[in-house]
């Protein structure tokens, strides 16, 4: 037992940097019917844009500089590749979203160069090592899961109480009634993809202090993952996502503290297709029935 | 001469200039030439699109399970016909592996070298074929219940586990882990690729104007109106789903022979994407475009676009520019811009015999028009 402690607390970490990005395909999904299998690489960039300004220019204008640029990244991505097949069928955004994975991986590998880059200036206080129940860890270990309940109570807040919030709660039950009603849809629709990639880039804060460096596939597996804690929790459930990807994620470690490591990946997808087969609409979703 | 006649020997036309083009190109230039290359390559990618094309164009079934199944594919035939002499150095972590035959030399013993080493790489590809299949079957039974993005995303996460499966470490006396397979027999001549993958699409094709094509074509429409005029909808989207599966198991049979090594870790989704990519570049639904398609990105990618990457581009040269990379970024841009403004991709849910009867079609709305 012992010696699972270490995964365990890195399971917990690591679920609640899932549960960052899981909102964003949450959100997404709730409203559009879209997974936005791009989310994954807005992760990527977020990392990427970290090593680079991080290495340039103080902390203080680093930090705020990765945010900004992974929020413009993903409205601009809602803008250009999704706005314009608002009235196509759904696999034509689907593939659009496949597109704008592939072009983000090969512009991040023409200016990469196809190298990993390294982490050279991590962030301080988050990444000094500490001790855990006689473990050692990052600071960043026990940050993240304080960090992911606080955003996500804030993002609760903001859903419930706010304007802007009923908008996007209206435009997630019915998108065309809403838009009958004066919600101006298109805002509605870009404000979720500000707040996704605003808590993408502050998962890829946190995710890659924890790495060596930040390859051009970095986003695309906890990007998969998260999309399963979406689905598993309920796809369009915010309280969903997050336990679906503390759960995910203390699995995932656990396996690998058990010795299957090569496991930990398939095991994700492997509950992905128990779920949907026993529960398809998750934890905490809605049931929905086909009409005519 | 009546029309579909017409549409027939346009179409022989065309496959016979295409066969004679590869022909030409093995008699003129020497197996390790780009144009050969390219043919090969272009083939096999015509073959997994086709097949990928069936299930996503003409079924309607959104599954991105294609790299998976290919894995399987390029396993089998791997584990099949590497020579028994070289199992040991390929094999170095596991003792050889447990797999001590070969079907070419099986064959060979007694059919003559040439015919019998055709004969088992044939088989071993049927083998990858089968295999896929099966597999295909087993991960439908839950899979093909759910409906578009969850079948896409739970394909996609089946062909996950076949990667992380077939580089696990238990399996290595057989699949020989994370390491490569190597060592096995290929084509030597691009005809022989166009031959093998041409039948293979004309079975697709006679298949898709089949009944099972038509109700394959009625699900895609309409679900709900196709289960009203009798058609069963499990059996058919299982159907679809084993003989999409069983294609490209053996286009992955023979990606591993253009390849000459066999990795778990390169079969990745993003393999399926550029495969799906393929498809939506061609026209979803459209199995000449899907062939076209496919000749033209690895053309292109492999051959004419080169220069992007290297340096020199149209005689421009700007090594600052062109690096590592712009090639696949250019690429990906035009992609997009396929995807979101020529949404039927080059051929709409056209084939190419239907190229001949545009015009008069087009005249006499004119003439109405006036």
């Amino acid at each position: 037992m012992q010696e699972l402690i270490p995964y365990l607390i890195n399971g917990i970490s690591v679920g609640g940097q899932y549960a960052l990005i899981a909102i964003g395909y949450t959100l997404v999904y709730g409203i559009l019917r879209l997974i936005n299998f791009a989310h994954g690489d807005v992760f990527m960039v977020a990392g990427l844009v970290m090593v680079y300004s991080t290495t340039a220019m103080p902390m203080y204008l680093a930090l705020p500089l990765v945010i900004a640029a992974t929020v413009v990244l993903g409205f601009v991505i809602e803008r250009a590749a999704y706005k314009p097949l608002r009235t196509a069928p759904r696999m034509s955004l689907m593939i659009s979203a496949i597109g704008v994975s592939y072009l983000i991986q090969n512009l991040a590998f023409y200016i990469t160069g196809g190298v990993p880059q390294p982490v050279t200036v991590p962030i301080p206080w988050i990444s000094e090592n500490i001790m855990v129940l006689g473990a050692s860890t990052k600071r960043v270990t026990v940050v993240t899961p304080v960090l992911t309940i606080a955003l996500v109570v804030i993002l609760v807040c903001l859903i419930q109480k706010t304007k802007i919030g009923m908008a996007m709660r209206a435009a997630a039950r019915d998108f065309e009634t809403a838009q009958l009603m004066g919600i101006k849809i298109n805002s509605v629709i870009s404000m979720t993809f500000v707040i996704g990639s605003f808590l993408a880039a502050v998962g890829a804060l946190l995710y890659f202090t924890n790495y060596p460096s930040v390859a051009i596939t970095s986003g695309s597996m906890p990007g998969l993952k998260a999309f399963v804690a979406a689905v598993f929790g309920g796809i369009g459930s915010i309280p969903g996502a997050v336990v679906g990807a503390f759960v995910i994620g203390l699995c995932e470690e656990l396996i690998k503290g058990l010795g299957y490591t090569t496991f930990s990946d398939a095991f994700t997808f492997a509950l992905l297709i128990v779920v949907l087969c026993v529960k398809p609409t998750g934890l905490f979703g809605e049931k929905v029935t086909d009409k005519v | 001469m009546t029309k579909s006649r017409k549409k027939t020997i346009f179409l022989a036309a065309v496959l016979v200039v295409l066969l004679a083009a590869s022909l030409a190109v093995d008699l003129a230039l020497p197996s390790y030439h780009i144009a050969v290359k390219v043919i090969k390559k272009a083939t096999v990618y015509a073959l997994v699109a086709v097949s990928m094309n069936l299930l996503n164009g003409f079924t309607g079934l959104f599954s991105l399970g294609q790299a998976g199944f290919m894995l399987l594919g390029a396993m089998a035939y791997g584990v099949l016909t590497i020579p028994v002499a070289s199992r040991a150095g390929v094999y170095q972590y596991f003792d050889g592996g447990l797999v001590q035959f070969s079907l070419p030399e099986i064959f060979s013993g007694f059919l003559g070298d040439t015919v019998g080493t055709t004969a088992g790489m044939l088989l071993a590809l049927a083998v990858g074929g089968v295999l896929s299949a099966i597999v295909a079957w087993l991960i439908g039974l839950p899979v093909l219940r759910l409906k578009s993005d969850y079948l896409a995303i739970a394909t996609l996460g089946f062909a996950e586990i076949l990667r992380a499966f077939f580089q696990w470490n238990a399996l290595g006396p057989i699949t020989n882990g994370s390491n490569l397979l190597r060592g096995y027999p290929d084509f030597e001549n691009a005809t022989s690729y166009i031959v093998l993958a041409g039948l293979l699409i004309a079975v697709i094709v006679l298949m898709i104007n089949s009944t099972y094509g038509r109700a394959f074509k009625a699900i895609r429409d309409d679900e709900v109106a196709a289960e009203a005029m009798g058609i069963n909808l499990a059996r058919h989207k299982r159907m679809a789903f084993i003989i999409s599966s069983f294609f490209a198991g053996v286009g992955g049979g023979m990606l591993a022979m253009y390849n000459g090594t066999i990795a778990a870790a390169s079969f990745k989704s993003s393999m399926t994407y550029e495969i799906l990519l393929i498809v939506v570049i061609g026209g979803i639904g459209s199995i000449s475009g899907s062939v076209i398609a496919s000749f033209l990105y690895i053309f292109s990618s492999e051959w004419l676009l080169r220069g992007l990457d290297s340096g020199t581009f149209l005689g421009i040269s700007a090594p600052g520019i062109f690096k590592n990379g712009f090639r696949m970024a250019v690429f990906s841009v035009i992609i997009m811009v396929i995807v979101l403004f020529f949404r039927r991709g080059l051929m709409g849910d056209k084939e190419l015999p239907d190229l001949l009867n545009r015009r008069p079609k087009r005249s006499r709305k004119e003439a109405a028009g006036k």
